[in-house]
């Protein structure tokens, strides 16, 4: 599976990293033509400001929103949950496409960064661990938006709208590839997960 | 209720250390290795930049940098004023805070714990321990394993490096010379560093025991960086960049992003040269684009040739 992955900045290389573990390879996407023959694309960790001022100025949000409304596979960590976002609550440049309002540092600062297990819908094996750094939340989703993930106080950390998968965590960072595997479809040999 | 208990209570808190807070039913741990170094991995590919005021930081922000470092004055005027030059007051770097989302870095001086901690407490998102302040100590830096807060530190050669992260910093800059405008040091540390780890890679494992000995680093990060082919943590360029074609370079070179100081906001324009900035960091690989966004940015910050400044002007030598 061609795999692309956003590289405007932020931690795209881990991302490639771990899709290479699980026998992928990937291409980064800078640039609108970038995007030709892309299978999937995944939107990685980084600043959402910054993404939103360079896919402004080099011409990438029609294209990218092209894209995912084709019905391709997206995955966006954290920058990239917030840059999928209808709703950030400010005025800000997102691509628009999911149907969920997002708080931004919703947390706090880096002092109130933390790692905790979660139980991700769909994920066997045990419990995932989360790194959540300077993370965003879904303050709330659409009917027809699936919840996969909340802290133990209902806060709502991953979702999942037809192809579109999100997270406030950064699977990237850890050394577990299941949620990569996930998005590729590897172990869901349902029909009904075959959107992934 | 005694104050005496207030106090015991209060000192009974221990300090930062990776801990774990039980909140909702899930156990949360906080300020470990992978949190502080995991921030700097978000900023990867990007640019730091220094502000003196909310405005400054708006302008940043807008132009799409991925943090700011917050100062009451940029390095060239520490160099041009002199003086002692301390942690910025706390109340200025809240104010820049307040203004931006995106995350605001600090500069405590060399070994000044508690300028460490009081910018701990404020908040903020990184604290450079940094040789572009007067050193508070010639002899030690700050512990910063004790940290909840992630540590930057500036280094110009890998011995440096490794050393300042055994003592706890998540993220290594080259230290450059600040407030230059000249990018001559921040391409020496860089390609020392840089050319210290290839030396590494094709070491044999006895031979690297003399090695951490030579460069006077311990030998587990010494191992740990020849088996990664990499520094452990993330490797930002700093000191004396001033143009799109200088930040591309340090790409170049291979660091995984920029810090400007001077730069940007001594510059005849900053918000251009700002984006300029960014978008070179992002295509450095671009030789097109480069030359499009090198076009029509105004005065670049007046430079001092290094080569022209006394041993004892060079704030590189400061930290150990």
């Amino acid at each position: 599976m061609k795999v692309g992955i956003l590289a405007l900045q932020g931690d795209f290389i881990e991302h490639a990293h771990m899709l290479r573990r699980i026998g992928h390879e990937s291409v980064e996407v800078r640039l609108p033509q970038h995007l030709d023959g892309l299978e999937a694309l995944i939107l990685p960790g980084g600043e959402s400001t910054t993404f939103g001022r360079l896919a402004t100025r080099y011409g990438l949000i029609e294209p990218l929103r092209r894209f995912i409304y084709s019905g391709k596979p997206v995955w966006g960590t954290c920058a990239g949950l917030i840059f999928l976002a209808k709703d950030v609550g400010r005025d800000q440049v997102t691509l628009g496409v999911m149907d969920i309002r997002v708080a931004r540092n919703a947390f706090g600062r880096q002092v109130d960064s933390f790692v905790a297990p979660l139980n991700v819908k769909g994920l066997s094996g045990g419990p995932f661990t989360g790194v959540f750094i300077r993370a965003p939340v879904i303050e709330s989703v659409a009917p027809h938006v699936e919840v996969l993930c909340t802290l133990a106080d209902g806060t709502i950390v991953a979702a999942r709208q037809d192809h579109m998968l999100a997270t406030s965590f950064h699977p990237e960072l850890t050394d577990d590839p299941r949620l990569h595997a996930l998005f590729l479809g590897l172990q869901l040999p349902t029909a009904d997960h075959a959107v992934f | 209720m005694s104050n005496e208990f207030i106090i015991n209570a209060v000192s009974d808190v221990p300090h930062a250390s990776p801990k774990a807070n039980d909140r909702g039913n899930e156990r949360r741990e906080v300020g470990t290795d992978l949190l502080k170094r995991g921030l700097a991995q978000m900023l990867k590919g990007g640019v730091i930049m220094d502000v003196v005021t909310p405005d400054h930081a708006r302008v940043a922000e807008q132009a799409g940098a991925v943090a700011v470092m917050a100062l009451e004055r940029v390095p060239a005027d520490i160099r041009r004023q002199g003086g002692v030059a301390r942690m910025s007051d706390p109340g200025l770097i809240q104010q820049i805070m307040e203004a931006v989302t995106i995350p605001v870095m600090a500069k405590c001086r060399i070994g000044h714990f508690v300028e460490a901690r009081i910018l701990e407490a404020i908040g903020v998102d990184y604290i450079d321990e940094s040789e572009v302040l007067t050193p508070a100590d010639e002899e030690h830096h700050v512990d910063k394993r004790d940290f909840k807060v992630p540590f930057v530190c500036g280094a110009r050669n890998l011995g440096e490096a490794l050393r300042r992260i055994n003592e706890g910093a998540a993220m290594i800059r080259s230290k450059g010379e600040a407030g230059t405008g000249d990018v001559v040091e921040a391409v020496r540390h860089a390609r020392a560093i840089l050319g210290e780890i290839n030396r590494l890679k094709t070491m044999k494992r006895e031979e690297m025991f003399a090695y951490a000995k030579e460069i006077g680093a311990p030998f587990h990060l010494v191992e740990e960086t020849a088996d990664l082919g990499r520094l452990p943590v993330v490797l930002f360029a700093a000191g004396g960049i001033a143009t799109p074609a200088d930040a591309a370079l340090m790409m170049h070179l291979g660091v995984d992003g920029v810090f400007v100081g001077s730069g940007i906001f001594k510059s005849g324009d900053p918000a251009a040269r700002a984006q300029a900035i960014v978008q070179a960091t992002t295509y450095y690989n671009d030789f097109k684009i480069l030359a499009e966004v090198s076009k029509n940015l105004g005065e670049p910050m007046v430079g001092i040739n290094v080569s022209s400044l006394p041993a004892e002007h060079k704030l590189a030598g400061r930290g150990w």
